[in-house]
């Protein structure tokens, strides 16, 4: 039990550490705000789950390296973040852009929300035409009538 | 019968979802399509490993359809395509240029001597930016690159008897021809 616990401890000390990278610091604290920023929109190709902001792989560590180089240049974000898209494709953008490609992934979930949506409407619309509409016969307007008399009764009692 | 279609219809929506999880259990994540197929080859101008002196770029392989692959000594499945880039260098199939990617150049002569060196030459990439420029993300990865400098295909980890044979033997032969 103890050890099981002290193995689940130990697996989850990276979690702790994703922000410890050794790099160079840019000095300009906006500077340093776009480079987190940008870094976290792109996706590392080596631990595909992490960005290049949270991800130590090698590969990151350069990327926010070239990031920070290119921030220092003068470079807008757009440029930087098409500067990645022409190497590593559209793949390392958390946010893909719309495109044909990429229609299913944007329209996919509201298709189905609306698919969802109108069939409930359709099947809540189809039960109340159902609900017959024709006047009580006899049995029924006193079944009725006991029910509701009942109910009155109840109230002038209390 | 409407009624057995609304009765059906939860056998569907799961067949449907059950095919496109079976496909994904195939489907490999780290072969990420390449935005480089059919664009240039990127410029750059590198020394050789074994000819510091020497310098080599893409530009130089005019003419030629050849390959660029991408190697380092601390990549592990590097050794395991080895052998196969040796064999393909010893039937002179096509021209292999080395980008020794973050490696260190004694280490890297090592490994070469060690296991054989099937490369027309290789070049520096000491700092990454050239793997950067390509697009590297996975060690090994070759590209096929036409008489004109365009790259045609690429292949992200170790090149396979299966991969060389159906997908890069055919493409190398109606390159040539173009």
């Amino acid at each position: 039990m103890r050890r099981t616990l002290a193995v689940l401890l130990l697996a989850m000390l990276p979690l702790a550490a994703t922000t410890a990278a050794t790099e160079p610091m840019l000095l300009d604290p906006v500077a340093q705000r776009r480079l987190v920023d940008l870094s976290a929109q792109l996706r590392c190709l080596v631990c595909q789950n992490q960005s290049i902001a949270e991800s130590n792989a090698e590969l990151a560590v350069d990327l926010r390296n070239q990031i920070n180089e290119q921030i220092k240049a003068g470079r807008t974000d757009g440029e930087i973040v098409d500067f990645m898209v022409t190497r590593y494709g559209d793949f390392v953008l958390y946010r893909p852009p719309f495109k044909a490609t990429t229609l299913l992934l944007w329209v996919g979930p509201i298709t189905l929300l609306l698919l969802a949506v109108f069939t409930f409407y359709r099947t809540l619309t189809r039960r109340r035409a159902r609900i017959e509409d024709r006047p009580l016969n006899d049995a029924e307007r006193a079944e009725a009538e006991r029910l509701l008399g009942q109910g009155s009764n109840n109230k002038t009692s209390s | 019968m409407r009624r057995v279609l609304v009765y059906l219809l939860p056998l569907a929506i799961f067949l449907v979802v059950a095919v496109f999880l079976l496909r994904g259990l195939w489907l490999n994540p780290r072969e990420v399509p390449s935005p480089f197929i059919d664009k240039p080859a990127p410029m750059f101008s590198l020394a050789q490993l074994a000819q510091p002196d020497a310098k080599f770029s893409p530009a130089d392989m005019k003419g030629q359809v050849w390959l660029l692959n991408v190697w380092a000594s601390w990549c592990v499945a590097c050794r395991q395509e080895h052998p196969l880039l040796v064999e393909l260098a010893r039937q002179k199939a096509v021209p292999i240029v080395g980008l020794n990617y973050k490696d260190k150049p004694d280490a890297a002569k090592a490994w070469l001597a060690k296991f054989g060196d099937p490369y027309d030459l290789s070049v520096k990439d000491l700092d990454g930016r050239i793997g950067i420029d390509y697009g590297v993300y996975g060690v090994p990865e070759t590209f096929v690159i036409d008489k004109n400098g365009v790259i045609r295909f690429k292949q992200i980890g170790p090149i396979t008897e299966d991969v060389w044979k159906q997908k890069m033997l055919p493409m190398l032969e109606q390159l040539r021809k173009a």
